[in-house]
């Protein structure tokens, strides 16, 4: 097989919860699982889908994957290299082959840089640009290629809309020239019609770059138009993995169909949403043995609070981890 | 007893700023009938919340101004006396908004919140009202609401609290609910079980519904008549089949393609180009021309006619003028 973008393997962040004095008195601490043993690969080229609901780790595992938060245990291989390995000088370079898009352009750019400040910045750090000159022509090329012209350059964010930021947010990454970039729902706080500008600019550059995504979302239609292949979190784990015609058409774990059979799809006369597990989101401090989703599943059997179902290939590339199947 | 219970005719809401006069409602007109669930739709910035203020009064005059009629079952509320309206706010029209943590007080427990609006709404003893907000809280859903009348706001889960307001809003039993996008906070999972059980209490209680939200799928299951709003204007208004099959607006047109589907799978999306105008220096003439396809030279210099263009399907746009 061809060596791998990014390979994660068994992936675990517990934190610890001090809770109240009495608590820390009596020398009792909670985990919060957020990520609890996730394993995947993205192939280089490709865009991985990882979706799920609030508090299901998503957002953790990307800030994982670029070191934001040191994991606690597992492994990540970017292009062979043990990203958990590098230190100094070896993880500044990793980070010119990694960048992050974030969810929230308002708060992502510092609003006292003008936009030539905040792209000429991961230039000076990498030592990209020879004089003022060069970085100047390049700043220029960076707004080009996300649809922003030479008169945006000397402008401060707040004169910008939330779409125009995003595609800031998205020069910005661009400017080291990486091959993977994790965008952390960097649709999400957009309006329909300015996301879908935006999706296409994704597309876009991922084409003429040939780059790979890793794009975690909560919106299912989103995350099934951009991606190759998706995963499903629910609390910490990945429950379903595979290609995205697949698990759409053909979603096999319970949790993946309740999540598919809750969205409201811009169309009267599909379904109409509704929610087919019990109860609310299972919390991830301190969970019990066996699966997460035991309890809500509408097919849960005895050994599934036992056992965690471990995750397994059921047909070629689709892998899913519940008992019942 | 007239079908019609809300008739809002011709309302604008202009914001006085140091800035300069925004003009977040524009000389809209609508209506809603007995026992309908009407959505507004719109992305952020087009009006829909400053609307549903307008209805219940809530515009801080200065720097707001309101101009326009809006009747509710009979009564012209921009004629009522303030004593007046306070009675109609809760007790005939409740609303609902979207973040329950902010819309809730944190220092009270959700028992003495709902107790509250009993006793002074209807005038409730301490005994009756706890006795009913434990009613009001199983009905929408809580478990176990005994002792979780006890509970303060952040000892709920989102969904939760939406929930407790829902239960807070239907305490004085009001003929008509605005709900200001009540799910956007939630996840799909919980929207999903928050839409059902408006739905529900809108049948159980025989009310009519003015449901706000930027989510054209919730408006798609949730309403029976949409309005679409851009740039402070209404700009299409229909039943909710002819919006989503026949769209005429250029602007509901752009924004229906815009949304990716579960279950198309095109390569690239069509998304309306540009961005919504500025609210302090609109474009003169129709609001939607800088991003519209079809625009003509009348569009950037007159605002289009409301117009119906097939029985109770309205649109303003002077394409419709052109055929």
């Amino acid at each position: 097989m061809a060596e791998a973008m990014l390979e994660v393997t068994d992936l675990h962040k517990h934190f610890t919860l001090h809770g109240d004095l009495v608590s820390r008195l009596a020398g009792k601490t909670q985990t919060l699982k957020a990520v609890d043993g996730i394993s995947f690969r993205i192939e280089s080229g490709e865009t991985l889908g990882l979706v799920g609901e609030s508090g299901c780790g998503k957002s953790t595992t990307g800030r994982l994957i670029t070191r934001l938060v040191e994991p606690s245990s597992g492994d990540i291989r970017l292009k062979g290299e043990d990203v958990l390995q590098f230190e100094g000088k070896k993880l500044l370079e990793s980070r010119k082959a990694m960048q992050l898009v974030f969810q929230d352009p308002y708060s992502s750019l510092n609003p006292r840089k003008t936009i030539m400040q905040i792209l000429e910045r991961p230039l000076e750090i990498h030592n990209l640009a020879e004089n003022w000159t060069t970085k100047r022509e390049r700043v220029l090329e960076l707004l080009n290629l996300v649809g922003l012209g030479r008169e945006h350059v000397d402008r401060y964010p707040h004169e910008f809309s939330g779409g125009q930021r995003q595609r800031i947010a998205i020069a910005r990454a661009l400017a080291v020239d990486p091959e993977f970039i994790i965008g952390d729902e960097p649709v999400s706080a957009l309006d329909v019609s300015v996301q879908a500008q935006i999706l296409n600019l994704f597309r876009e550059l991922q084409e003429k770059f040939s780059l790979t995504y890793l794009f975690i979302a909560h919106d299912l239609s989103v995350v099934r138009h951009i991606s190759d292949r998706v995963a499903v979190m629910y609390v910490g784990k990945i429950v379903e993995l595979g290609p995205a015609s697949e698990i759409f058409a053909n979603p096999q774990h319970p949790y993946t169909s309740a999540l598919m059979a809750a969205v409201p799809e811009a169309d009267p006369k599909k379904p109409a949403p509704r929610l087919t597990l019990q109860g609310e989101l299972a919390t991830p401090i301190d969970p019990p043995p066996g699966c997460r989703l035991n309890g809500r599943c509408p097919k849960a059997t005895p050994e599934c609070g036992e056992i965690t179902p471990p995750l397994l290939e059921q047909a070629p590339g689709h892998f899913v981890a519940c008992h019942n199947i | 007893m007239s079908d019609v219970i809300l008739d809002v005719e011709d309302l604008t809401v202009s914001f006085h700023l140091k800035r300069g006069v925004l003009t977040a409602v524009n000389g809209n007109s609508f209506q809603v009938q007995r026992g309908e669930t009407f959505g507004l739709v719109g992305e952020s910035g087009s009006g829909k919340s400053v609307t549903a203020r307008a209805i219940m009064r809530l515009i801080r005059t200065p720097p707001g101004q309101t101009s326009g009629r809006i009747s509710f079952d009979g009564d012209s509320l921009f004629d009522l006396t303030e004593k007046e309206m306070q009675d109609i706010r809760g007790r005939k029209i409740a609303m609902v908004f979207q973040e329950p943590m902010s819309a809730l007080n944190p220092v009270f427990t959700v028992g003495s919140m709902i107790d509250d609006v009993l006793r002074t709404n209807l005038g409730m003893t301490k005994g009756e009202a706890r006795e009913r907000t434990i009613e009001l809280l199983r009905m929408v859903g809580i478990p176990s609401p005994e002792s979780r009348v006890n509970s303060y706001v952040h000892e709920f889960s989102g969904g939760m609290r939406q929930r407790v307001m829902l239960a807070m809003a239907l305490s004085c039993d009001p003929t008509f609910l605005i709900a200001d996008e009540p799910t956007t906070a939630l996840d799909v999972t919980i929207q999903a079980t928050i839409l059902e059980l408006i739905s529900s209490m809108i049948e159980r209680f025989n009310m009519s519904l003015l449901f706000i939200t930027h989510n054209l799928g919730v408006v798609a299951h949730a309403c029976d008549k949409i309005g679409v709003m851009y740039a402070s204007h209404l700009v299409e208004l229909g039943d909710k089949e002819e919006i989503f099959e026949k769209p005429q607006h250029p602007y509901t047109v752009g924004l229906l393609n815009s949304i990716p589907r579960m279950d198309v799978t095109e390569k690239w999306l069509t998304p309306i180009d540009g961005y919504v105008c500025n609210m302090l220096e609109p474009p003169a003439g129709c609001k939607f021309n800088p991003r519209c396809p079809h625009a003509m030279d009348i569009c950037r210099e007159q605002i289009p006619e409301w117009k119906e263009i097939a029985p109770g399907h309205f649109s303003a746009c002077h394409l419709h003028s052109m055929s």
